[in-house]
C-alpha cells in the first residue's frame, strides 16, 4: 500500500513538471506572439522599457540587453536555462551569477525575480491559510446547521446572508470593513501594515485579520450553500436511515455519516481554491495592500515585466499542483470508498 | 494676471471657508502662532503654512506605486526629484519656498550658479568645500563628473533623462564609464581641481543651468557604483541617509550625521526619519492621509476622484487641501499624417468645432480637472503668453458657424469620418473622446473611438507613426508635463519634430514644422534668460498657427495638506508640497 501511494505522487510530480513547462511556454508566447502577430518589432517592445525621452539608439540597446531580437524560441531556451542552471546579468558595472532557480531580473526595476517571490509567498501564504480555516469551519458549520434545521429562520437568515456574501465583491466588502474597523472604530490596522509572523505573531494577525475575514466572508458562503446542498442530499440516503435505526446518537450520524459524505465534494473545491488563493489573492492583496503574490502579478502585468508574470505563473502553478495533490491523497482517508478501491 | 486670479478665488475660498467653519464651531486657529499662512483652502499655494523650525519626529508617506527607481542617475519622476534632494545634492537646486520663488534655481552642491563661457558652449561649477558622504569621504569634483558619465549609459539607464548625452560633447561611441573604462571623457567634462567642474557641450545652450540642477549631478562616488544595482545602496550627499531598502515595499531614510549645515543654505532638515511604504492602495492612501496615519501622499497628483466630493463637501477636510495648478496640459493631437487633416481647413474644424467646456468636464471640472487651455505652455512656464487663435464662441462651447466655414474650405462641407485614440484604462481620457465624438457630430464629423493600454500608447499605438496612418487615427488624446517649468523643459518633447521615432514612443505624434523645429534651436542657444523667454511664446503660436494640437486643459490638481506636518507649501517647481522643508508639529 505505502509503495503504491509512493509510485502515485511521484508520477503526479513528473506530470506537475510537464505541467510547468507547458504553462510557461504559453505564458511566454502569449506575452511575445501577441504583440509581434499585431505587428510589433524588437523595437516596439521594447520601447515599453525605456524612458520617455529615449533615443533610437537607447531603444536599440535595450532590446538587445533583453534578447528581443532572437528567435522566440531561443529567448524561451535561455529563459528555461536561467531556471535550471542560473545565468549571467550584466549590471552595467560588471556581471553578477544569478543561481539556479534564476526566474530572471524584473525588465524594470532590474531585481532579480527569486528572492522577491520568496519575500512574498509568506504574505500570500499567511492571507490564504488564515482566510481558508475561517471559512471552512463557518462554511461547513453554518451549512450542517442549515441543513439540519431546513426552513428554520437561521436557515433562511443564513442562506440569505451566503448569498451577499458571494455577490458582494472583495474590493467593496474590503473598503467598507477597512472604513467602518480601521478607520473609524481603530480596531484594526489600517492596510499596508503586513508584519512577517516571525516577527511578532500579534502585530501579524493584527494586521491580516480583517483580510481573513472579508475573503472568508465571500468563500464561507460558497461552502455554506455548498455543504448545505450536500447535507440534504445525504442525510436522506438509505445508509442514514440505517444508522438511525441501528440506535446511534444522532451527534454520530450527523458528522460520521452525514457529514463524511457530503465533504468529498467540499474538499474538492477547497483544494483548488486554497491553490488558486496561494497563487495570489489579487483584489484583497490589492485592496488592503498587503504585498503579495497576486500584487507581484498585477505589478508585472501592468508593468509588461515578463520575468515578474512568469514567476508568478509558476508558483502558482506549483501550488495548484501541490493542493490538488494532497486533497486526492485526503480523499482516501476520508471517503471509505475511495481507498477500497 | 494669473497670480492675481488665483489670490480672488483664494480669497474667496478663505471667506467660504472661515464662514463654514464658524457656523460649525469649529474655529481652528493655527497651533503655531500667528506667523504663516492660516490653514484654510489654498493657504499653501502661497505662503507657509505652520512654520516651525522644531526637529525630531518622522514623517510618513505612502505611494501607490512603486518608486520608478532611487538611482538620482534615473529617476524621472517630478515627486522623485522633490524627494532625491534628501539624500542627494545636486549642482543646482529650484528654492524651496512658495509659490513663484520656487522656480527661481539656487547653488546647491555648487557654490553659484552656472558661469557661460564661448557662447554658453562651456559651463563652469565651483564646487563647495567639506561637503561629505554618510561615510565621511569628501564630494569631489571628480564624483559629480562620474555621475554625469554613468547616466549616461543608458544600456543600464534607459529610463533616464537623456538630455545630458544629446548635449555633452562626449567622444563618439561612447558607452559611459563602464563599458568604456578608460576612455578620455575631457572632451565632455573636465575637472582641473577637486572642486571645479567644466561641462564642454557641442553647442550653445542657454539654459544649461536648468541640467545642473537634474537629481543626475548627484555625486556618485565611482568606487561605491555598481550599474543597476546603486539603487540598493544609494551613498548619501544630504541630510538623510537610506535605512532598510526593501526594493517594491518600503524604504526609511535616518539622518545622516556627516552633513554639515554650514555647507548647506537650502535644507533644514527637520524630522528625525521619513518612512515610505510603496504600493499602497490609491483610496486607502487617501483616506489614511484623512486620517492622519499617513502624512503624505508621495506622488502628489491629487486626491482620487472617489475622494474628490468627500474632500470638497467638508469644509474642515476642503480647508486643510490645496488646488494647485500644474505645469502639465491635457491635450488631443491632431495628426496631419491621417486624412483629411493633411488639409489644415480640416484641423480647424477640429479646433472651432470642439467644446472646450466638456474637455474641462471630462477631466473632473475646474478643481481637478484644470482651467481652459487655449495653448500648449501652461500659464506657469517661464515665458508663458495668453494667445487664443480659434476663441470657442462666448461660452466656450464651440463655434459652429467658423467650424463649417473650415469644413467648407477643407473640400468636405458635410463632415468626414476619422479615428480617435485614447488610452482605455484612464476613465478621464475616454471621456475625452466620447466629448470629442458628441461635440463633433452636429458638424457631420463622425469619430470611431479606438480605445489602447495606456502602458503600449506611445510605443505601439498612438505614437507610432507607422500605426497611426495604418488605423486612420486622425484624433489621440495626449498630456505632457515640463520636466522643469521652462520653454525648452516644456515644449522640446512635444513639438520638435526630430523627436519623432519611426518606431514609436515619442509622445510627439503631430508636430512636424521644420521652422519650429528652427525656432527652438535659436531659443536653446540664447544665454540670456529674459531674452530666451520670450522666444517660446512665438513656438507656441506656430505651433497652433498649425492646428495639430488641441489644447484642453491646464492640469489642476486637490493636494490634501499634512495635518501632522509643519512648514507646509507648495513648491511651484514640482507643482506638489515641497518635501525639503516638512517637519513633524
Amino acid at each position: 500500500m505505502p509503495g503504491t501511494v509512493i509510485t502515485y505522487i511521484v508520477r503526479r510530480l513528473i506530470a506537475a513538471i510537464g505541467l510547468l513547462i507547458i504553462v510557461s511556454a504559453i505564458t511566454f508566447s502569449i506575452f511575445y506572439l501577441v504583440p509581434r502577430w499585431a505587428g510589433a518589432s524588437p523595437e516596439t517592445l521594447a520601447n515599453r522599457y525605456v524612458g520617455r525621452a529615449a533615443t533610437e539608439e537607447t531603444v536599440k540597446l535595450t532590446a538587445e540587453r533583453l534578447g528581443l531580437y532572437d528567435p522566440i524560441a531561443v529567448q524561451y531556451w535561455n529563459w528555461a536555462k536561467g531556471v535550471v542552471v542560473g545565468a549571467e546579468y550584466d549590471y552595467g558595472a560588471g556581471v553578477e551569477r544569478c543561481p539556479a532557480p534564476c526566474l530572471g531580473y524584473s525588465f524594470i526595476t532590474k531585481q532579480p525575480v527569486w528572492p522577491e517571490l520568496l519575500d512574498r509567498i509568506p504574505v500570500t501564504l499567511s492571507l490564504a491559510a488564515g482566510a481558508s480555516i475561517l471559512w471552512l469551519v463557518f462554511g461547513v458549520a453554518i451549512g450542517v446547521l442549515s441543513a439540519l434545521r431546513r426552513g428554520s429562520i437561521f436557515d433562511r437568515a443564513a442562506m440569505t446572508v451566503a448569498l451577499a456574501g458571494v455577490s458582494l465583491p472583495i474590493f467593496f466588502t474590503g473598503l467598507i470593513s477597512l472604513a467602518f474597523f480601521s478607520y473609524r472604530l481603530g480596531w484594526t490596522k489600517p492596510g499596508g501594515t503586513f508584519v512577517p509572523l516571525t516577527d511578532n505573531p500579534v502585530l501579524w494577525a493584527q494586521a491580516l485579520i480583517l483580510p481573513w475575514i472579508t475573503l472568508a466572508f465571500l468563500f464561507s458562503a460558497q461552502y455554506a450553500r455548498l455543504t448545505r446542498a450536500g447535507m440534504l442530499e445525504t442525510m436522506n440516503e438509505d445508509f442514514i436511515r440505517t444508522a438511525r435505526a441501528k440506535g446511534l446518537k444522532e451527534r454520530n450520524v450527523v458528522v460520521q455519516h452525514g457529514l463524511r459524505g457530503a465533504l468529498t465534494p467540499i474538499l474538492t473545491i477547497f483544494g483548488l481554491d486554497v491553490g488558486l488563493l496561494l497563487g495570489g489573492a489579487v483584489l484583497t492583496e490589492k485592496t488592503f495592500s498587503l504585498p503579495g503574490l497576486g500584487k507581484y502579478a498585477v505589478d508585472g502585468i501592468v508593468a509588461n515585466d515578463l520575468p515578474k508574470i512568469l514567476g508568478v505563473t509558476l508558483v502558482a502553478a506549483v501550488f495548484i499542483v501541490l493542493a490538488n495533490l494532497i486533497v486526492d491523497l485526503l480523499y482516501a482517508v476520508v471517503d471509505p470508498r475511495v481507498r477500497a478501491k | 494676471m494669473r497670480i492675481k486670479r488665483l489670490r480672488t478665488v483664494a480669497a474667496l475660498s478663505a471667506v467660504v471657508a472661515l464662514a463654514l467653519s464658524a457656523c460649525g464651531g469649529s474655529d481652528e486657529s493655527p497651533s503655531d502662532g500667528s506667523t504663516g499662512a492660516k490653514n484654510e483652502f489654498n493657504a499653501a499655494l502661497t505662503g507657509v503654512v505652520s512654520p516651525s523650525d522644531k526637529k525630531g519626529g518622522t514623517i510618513k508617506m505612502a505611494n501607490a506605486d512603486d518608486w520608478d527607481t532611487l538611482d538620482p542617475g534615473e529617476t524621472y519622476y517630478g515627486y522623485a526629484w522633490n524627494f532625491a534632494r534628501l539624500y542627494g545634492r545636486s549642482l543646482l537646486m529650484f528654492k524651496p519656498a512658495p509659490g513663484k520663488e520656487s522656480n527661481v534655481l539656487v547653488p546647491d552642491l555648487a557654490e553659484s550658479l552656472g558661469v557661460p563661457s564661448d557662447g554658453g558652449k562651456t559651463w563652469t561649477y565651483k564646487i563647495r568645500k567639506g561637503v561629505k558622504y554618510d561615510d565621511g569621504t569628501e564630494v569631489k569634483a571628480q564624483d559629480v563628473k562620474h555621475a554625469v558619465l554613468r547616466s549616461t549609459d543608458k544600456e543600464t539607464f534607459p529610463n533616464g533623462p537623456a538630455y545630458f548625452e544629446a548635449f555633452l560633447n562626449l567622444p563618439a561611441g561612447y558607452k559611459g564609464p563602464y563599458k568604456s573604462k578608460g576612455v578620455n571623457t575631457d572632451s565632455a567634462i573636465t575637472t582641473p581641481d577637486d572642486h571645479t567642474i567644466v561641462f564642454h557641450l557641442k553647442n550653445g545652450f542657454g539654459g544649461f543651468d536648468y541640467l545642473a540642477q537634474l537629481t543626475q549631478t548627484m555625486p556618485v562616488p565611482e568606487a561605491k557604483d555598481d550599474g543597476a544595482k546603486y539603487r540598493n545602496h544609494i551613498v548619501s550627499s544630504g541630510p538623510y541617509k537610506f535605512e532598510n531598502v526593501q526594493p517594491g515595499k518600503s524604504f526609511a531614510l535616518a539622518r545622516n550625521d556627516q552633513w554639515d549645515q554650514a555647507t548647506d543654505p537650502n535644507r533644514k532638515a527637520l524630522p528625525d526619519r521619513y518612512e515610505v511604504a510603496l504600493k499602497v492602495s490609491a483610496d486607502d492612501i487617501d483616506n489614511q492621509v484623512i486620517n492622519g496615519t499617513i502624512d503624505i501622499d508621495v506622488q502628489g497628483t491629487g486626491v482620487q476622484p472617489a475622494s474628490l466630493s468627500k474632500v470638497l463637501t467638508d469644509p474642515a477636510l476642503k480647508a486643510s487641501s490645496d488646488n494647485a495648478t500644474i505645469a502639465r496640459l491635457w491635450y488631443t493631437s491632431i495628426n496631419p499624417t491621417v486624412k483629411p487633416f493633411d488639409n489644415i481647413e480640416c484641423r480647424k474644424a477640429i479646433e472651432y468645432g470642439m467644446d472646450k467646456t466638456s474637455y474641462q468636464t471630462a477631466y473632473g471640472g475646474p478643481f481637478s480637472g484644470g482651467d481652459l487651455a487655449t495653448t500648449i505652455m501652461p500659464p506657469l512656464v517661464p515665458g508663458y503668453e495668453k494667445f487664443d487663435l480659434y476663441p470657442a464662441g462666448p461660452d466656450n462651447k464651440g463655434d459652429q458657424a467658423k467650424a463649417k466655414e473650415a469644413l467648407t474650405a477643407c473640400g468636405q462641407p458635410n463632415g468626414f469620418s476619422t479615428n480617435m485614440a485614447y488610452r482605455s484604462d484612464r476613465p478621464r481620457e475616454k471621456a475625452t473622446a466620447e466629448a470629442f465624438q458628441q461635440a463633433l457630430k452636429p458638424l457631420g464629423i463622425n469619430l470611431t473611438l479606438k480605445g489602447y493600454p495606456s502602458g503600449d500608447y506611445f510605443s505601439q499605438y498612438a505614437g507610432n507613426p507607422g500605426f497611426v496612418v495604418k488605423n486612420g487615427l486622425g484624433l489621440a488624446t495626449n498630456g505632457w508635463g515640463a520636466d522643469w517649468n521652462d520653454g525648452f523643459g516644456f515644449l522640446s518633447q512635444i513639438v520638435d519634430s526630430r523627436v519623432i521615432r519611426p518606431a514609436g514612443g515619442s509622445s510627439n505624434t503631430s508636430v512636424r514644422i521644420p521652422e519650429v523645429d528652427k525656432m527652438l534651436d535659436a531659443a536653446i542657444a540664447e544665454t540670456d534668460t529674459a531674452k530666451r523667454e520670450k522666444l517660446w511664446a512665438p513656438i507656441d503660436k506656430r505651433v497652433m498657427e498649425e492646428a495639430v494640437i488641441y489644447p484642453g486643459v491646464y492640469a489642476k490638481s486637490l493636494l490634501l495638506r499634512p495635518k501632522n506636518l509643519s512648514n507646509v507649501f507648495i513648491s511651484e517647481a514640482f507643482n506638489m508640497y515641497d518635501y525639503l522643508s516638512l517637519g513633524v508639529k
